[in-house]
Parts: structure tokens; C-alpha cells; sequence
């Protein structure tokens, strides 16, 4: 019965050479610098987040010193750029200073959200039965109500102040970060390589560490990237209801709240603080879209 | 026997050469099916009472249509399901008992059929190969020297192979590094479900060659999973033929393939394109698609399609009776005496 297959010689298999090997990740950096709208908001990003880290650096003026004989100057003015708040205050010192709260309360409450929804995630999708029901159904108790009600609710119970407001952000973002992650594990877990890795005899966490980790983080890293605007808006909307930042500490939410009985007399300064949120908030969306462009690879 | 490097200690060999390596004995799988509300819950008898011995050394074949529980047999064996009835006993011990599970699959490993798919996208081929020796205590590495060892076993450049990504290679080359890793193991048994089913026919021929040398430096053993007939002939020792999840004929090969008893391994025999242009196949093997495996026919499977099908087909179910020396077993009443089918052999036939 060798006439099918007897008659062939061992064969130069190996001798078939790939060009370049690469890892996942920079494969996915590689493309992502090819996309001009990505790159674009990387850069817009690292400058807004490079300015706020460095703020006292940078030969500002003080952005807590007011003055009642300069309020509300119109941007251009001479030594004040963006002009000055209502009570005199300079804009682009406060600009620039309030990036760092902002900034914070965006991005922290969902690295906060990514580490433990994803950890929460990836046990539900993997173990499967009672324990998935268990942590999906208590998830959905939060998803039910709308986000920005939870963060308000929640950050009332906690009282105001900068902690309790990334606190409540952090829960709000909980329940979706696991949602995806316990979605996108189920699909991976049914992979032979899952099979595979039992039938090496590995145990549970070692599996989820080294088989399941890798694979469900690119899709949850993208779709957190896009919370960071929600984060940002929801924080300013905080510190606008008074949950969060306390006068007179900058922070664009906050100063969008005090600027507003000016959006009459000086609706260009008035304007500003928005302006900043809508700009990281597009960049970092856009930069999300990006990513998930760049991780859409055959693999 | 090749020099083992730094491969794993295999297990001991505990029975000797007369010990089967596997023995399964009424391995019986029912998925249940969710029903609707008011319907009943059904199940699906994915694998029916199926028992067979693996002996040290040999490789047996299962084929069988799509959905004859071949692939749950397989899964059923590496405990990666668990079964609802039956022993399995590796080397005559009992798994849970004798043999822990970890333990088990140091012995027995499997290479699945989607090359791809039983890779991890994310890991080297190198971290893939060395990932099962690590969980079993080696060090990083030795575990790696390990993997690059079996990459040249395989027949891939290690230099070359080592970081490359499942995704930069070929079904083939994937397929390759599939039995490396399942090789670290230093398993005796291994399981090979569809594993060259969707190569090539270069690429599966040279597999096979690859196959059937690492058979001979490791003295391992097969369990060949395929629905290629030509293929299981020309890798197998003996021959399971399954339907609808049970056994329905066993034996060694060539007879099998010489006199073969049940009319669906004739059927199965009978539906191979023939290689002989004045020989063509002319009659139409089998009509229409397997019965659900839901709902399987009463008694004998076979009968809602089986040309030579008798009341008695349809009201008691054949057992696999013994039919020759060379431990050729059918479950026909066909060549059962004294089963009561018109054309069965007679009693006294069989005695003179």
C-alpha cells in the first residue's frame, strides 16, 4: 500500500525560510506608526500629558493668584495668551495645571477598572458554570443602571473629594471592562491550544497566565483605551455637580462649572476648559481606533 | 532506540510487553441537548459502550464518517471530557487510582487536527514545544534546549524555527511542531486525531514518514484517528471501524481490508475512489447521511441502512462476536450464528 505515500524522500521542509521574525506586539506598534491620524493624537497626547507633568517647569504664571482689576480678559491679551478666568486668574497656567487632575481622573480610574475587570473576566470566561454565573450576574447589577447615574450615586454616597470620585469612576468601569473580557476568554478557551495546554497537564491559573492572558488583552486594551474620554467626561461632570475637584484647584470640568456665568461676557475663555476635554477625548478615541485597526492582523 | 537527550523520563514500563498500554472497557459518552420548554431533553450518544485494547507498540486506527464519535473517543481518552461510564486503564492502572491525572498525561498526548488552532498565536514556537515539560518541573532552560532538540527531531532548523510565531509558518512545518510538543512529554502513547487530514498530499506524506520514524527512535504508540481510508492502511496495525458511536468492526488491517465483515466497513471500503481505471467503484456505496446520533436507530445502527437490513436488525442489537484467530471482530447478525438473519452462517457450519 506504499504507492501513496512510500515512494517520497524526506524532503527539505525546514529549509523554507519566513522573512523576519516578529512579535505580536511589534508587529502591531509597527502599523500603528503607519497610520497618520493615530500618530497625529499620539503626539497631541504626549505633549498635553508631558505639559501637565512638567507645569511648574515651564515658567507659568501662578494659577492660583487672582486679581479683580484683570478679570476676564479676552484671549491675546498681552502676558496672558488664553486670557483670564472670572476672577482673574491666568487661563493658560490653569489650562495647563488642571491637565493633571483631569488627566488623572481620567486614566486612573480605568487602569484601576482594567486590572481587576480583566482579572475578573478571564476567571469567569475560563472556569465557566456556577463561578462564571456568579460574577456575571453580580456585574450586571451595576451594568443596569446608566453610567453617569452609578458615578454620581456613588460618589454622593462616598462624599466629594478627588479619591472618592476615581473610587466610584473605578466601579463604573468595572462591569464593562469584565463583560468584555469574559466574552472575548469564551472565545479563546475553545481554541485546541487551551486543550492542548490541559492535556500537558497544566493547571487552571497557569493556562489563564500564559494562554489565555496573551490572547484576550489586545481587544480589552483597545476598548479601555476608548473608556479614558468617557472617564474624563464623567469626571468633569463630578467636579461640575461639586462630587469631585474643590475650588480652587484647577481641573477643566471644574473650571467649565466657574467659567459658565461668563459664557456671556467672555464666551471664547469661557469655552476653553471644554475644548481641552473634547480634544484628549477625541485623541484618545481616535487613537483607540487606530489600535484596533493596527491588532486586526491575520494571525 | 535514539539518544534521549534531555528529554523527560518516560514513564515505567509496568506490565511488560503482554500488559495492553490502554485498555477501554464500555466508554460511553450521552451529551445531553437543551431542549425547548416543554419539550423532553435529549441526548446525544456521542460514544455508546465502546471497548478496545491499545497493545505496547502497535498503532490502531479508528475511521469512521463525520460525527461517529471518533473525536470524542480521542478527547474521552486524554480526559480532557470526562466520560459518563467506562475504565480506561493506561498500563493497567486506573487513572484517579493508580495513576494520577498529571501523570497521565506525561504518558499519553494527542496532536489535534487544526494545526493553527492548537497553537497559541502569542507563544514562539520554541515557548509552545517547552511550555508542557515547564509545568512538569523542568527548568526554563533546560526546557528550551529541550524544544530545540525536538524542532530538529521534527525536522525544522531549531536556529531557524525557534522565535518564529505559529502564523509565519506552514500547515505543514505547524503540523510538525504540533508533534514536538507533543513529544516533550516523553509520552509512550499518542494520540493522533485527523492530524495530517488537512495537509497536502506531499506535505501528509512526508508527516506520515516523519510519523512513522519517531514511531521506531521512541518505541511509541499510535491511536491513528481518520476518515481517510488510505491512510489508515497504510499507518495502522489493526483497524476500529466505528458507526454512530459504537464499534462495529475490529481487526487487523489487511484482513479487514481483505475480508471485510460488516457491511458498512464494506460500504466504507467500497466508497474509496479505486486507483485502477478498468476497476472503477459502479455501484453507489451507501445512501444518504448518518441517522442523528440524537435519535439513534433501535438495535443495530446500521439497519435503516443496510442493504442486507431484517426484522431481527431492527429489534435486537448485535454484540462484537469473535471471528477469527487473528481477533477479527464484527457486531452483525450477518455473521453471527444462530442470530436469526436469513443469511446468518448456521451453527452447524461453524462447528464442522
Amino acid at each position: 500500500m506504499s504507492s501513496v505515500v512510500g515512494e517520497i524522500t524526506p524532503q527539505p521542509a525546514a529549509t523554507e525560510i519566513a522573512t523576519g521574525a516578529r512579535g505580536y506586539w511589534s508587529t502591531v506598534a509597527r502599523r500603528l506608526s503607519r497610520d497618520p491620524v493615530s500618530v497625529i493624537c499620539a503626539v497631541i497626547l504626549a505633549a498635553i500629558l508631558a505639559s501637565a507633568i512638567f507645569a511648574p517647569w515651564l515658567g507659568l504664571a501662578d494659577p492660583y493668584q487672582g486679581s479683580m482689576i484683570r478679570r476676564l480678559r479676552v484671549v491675546g491679551t498681552p502676558h496672558y495668551p488664553l486670557g483670564t478666568d472670572e476672577l482673574g486668574r491666568d487661563m493658560l497656567a490653569r489650562l495647563i495645571y488642571g491637565g493633571r487632575l483631569s488627566l488623572l481622573t481620567g486614566i486612573l480610574p480605568v487602569c484601576l477598572a482594567f486590572i481587576t475587570g480583566t482579572s475578573l473576566g478571564i476567571v469567569a470566561g475560563y472556569a465557566g458554570g456556577k463561578i462564571n454565573t456568579a460574577v456575571m450576574r453580580t456585574i450586571d447589577v451595576f451594568y443596569a443602571f446608566p453610567s453617569v447615574l452609578l458615578a454620581i450615586a456613588i460618589s454622593g454616597a462616598l462624599g466629594a473629594g478627588i479619591v472618592n470620585s476615581i473610587v466610584s469612576l473605578t466601579i463604573v468601569f468595572i462591569p464593562q471592562i469584565t463583560r468584555v473580557a469574559e466574552s472575548v476568554t469564551i472565545a479563546v478557551r475553545n481554541r485546541d491550544f487551551i486543550d492542548a495546554a490541559r492535556a500537558s497537564g497544566a493547571g487552571p491559573l497557569t493556562i489563564m497566565r500564559v494562554h489565555v492572558l496573551g490572547n484576550v488583552l489586545g481587544p480589552i486594551f483597545v476598548y479601555a483605551t476608548g473608556l479614558v474620554s468617557v472617564s474624563m467626561i464623567l469626571a468633569s461632570g463630578l467636579s461640575f455637580l461639586g462630587l469631585g475637584t474643590r475650588p480652587p484647584e484647577p481641573e477643566w470640568g471644574l473650571m467649565l462649572n466657574t467659567l459658565r456665568t461668563a459664557i456671556y461676557a467672555n464666551p471664547v475663555v469661557a469655552a476653553l476648559p471644554g475644548a481641552m476635554i473634547f480634544a484628549v477625548s477625541i485623541c484618545f478615541n481616535l487613537l483607540s481606533d487606530g489600535l484596533r485597526s493596527a491588532m486586526n492582523i491575520r494571525d | 532506540m535514539g539518544t534521549r537527550g534531555h528529554l523527560l523520563e518516560p514513564i515505567v514500563d509496568r506490565g511488560g510487553a503482554a500488559q495492553p498500554l490502554l485498555t477501554v472497557q464500555g466508554l460511553t459518552k450521552h451529551f445531553p441537548v437543551r431542549g425547548g420548554l416543554f419539550t423532553q431533553r435529549k441526548t446525544v450518544r456521542a460514544v455508546d459502550d465502546v471497548s478496545f485494547v491499545v497493545h505496547k507498540g502497535e498503532t490502531v486506527g479508528i475511521v469512521g464518517e463525520s460525527g461517529c464519535g471518533k473525536s470524542t473517543t480521542a478527547r474521552l481518552l486524554m480526559h480532557l471530557i470526562d466520560r459518563d461510564l467506562g475504565d480506561i486503564l493506561y498500563d493497567g492502572m486506573a487513572v484517579g487510582a493508580d495513576l494520577s491525572l498529571r501523570e497521565l498525561r506525561r504518558g499519553m498526548q494527542m496532536v489535534f487536527q487544526d494545526s493553527y488552532a492548537s497553537l497559541n498565536p502569542r507563544l514562539t514556537l520554541e515557548d509552545s514545544i517547552a511550555f508542557g515539560p515547564k509545568v512538569h518541573g523542568l527548568a526554563d532552560r533546560p526546557a528550551r534546549v529541550l524544544a530545540r532538540e525536538l524542532l530538529d527531531k521534527v525536522g525544522l532548523r531549531p536556529e531557524v524555527f525557534a522565535g518564529r510565531y505559529p502564523h509565519e509558518i506552514s500547515g505543514g512545518q505547524r503540523q510538525r511542531v504540533n508533534i514536538a510538543r507533543a513529544l516533550a512529554l516523553s509520552p509512550r502513547l499518542v494520540i493522533l486525531d485527523e492530524a495530517v487530514s488537512a495537509l497536502d498530499k506531499s506535505v501528509e506524506a512526508q508527516v506520515l514518514n516523519l510519523l512513522a520514524e519517531l514511531k521506531r527512535e521512541f518505541g511509541l504508540t499510535y491511536i491513528f484517528i481518520s476518515h481517510d481510508l488510505d491512510v489508515v492502511r497504510y499507518i495502522s496495525d489493526r483497524v476500529l471501524v466505528m458507526y454512530l458511536g459504537e464499534v462495529v468492526e475490529l481487526g487487523p488491517v489487511e484482513r479487514l481490508w481483505e475480508t471485510p465483515a460488516h457491511p458498512y466497513t464494506r460500504a466504507l471500503l467500497a466508497a474509496m475512489p479505486s486507483m485502477d481505471p478498468d476497476r472503477r467503484t459502479e455501484s453507489a456505496p451507501l445512501a444518504g447521511d448518518p441517522p442523528n446520533p440524537i435519535d439513534p436507530p433501535a438495535a443495530c445502527r446500521f439497519h435503516t441502512r443496510c442493504p442486507f437490513a431484517e426484522p431481527i436488525c431492527g429489534t435486537v442489537a448485535p454484540r462484537l462476536a469473535t471471528l477469527g484467530a487473528d481477533g477479527h471482530q464484527v457486531a452483525c447478525h450477518l455473521s453471527t450464528p444462530g442470530s436469526g438473519h436469513s443469511r446468518a452462517p448456521s451453527e452447524l457450519a461453524r462447528k464442522g
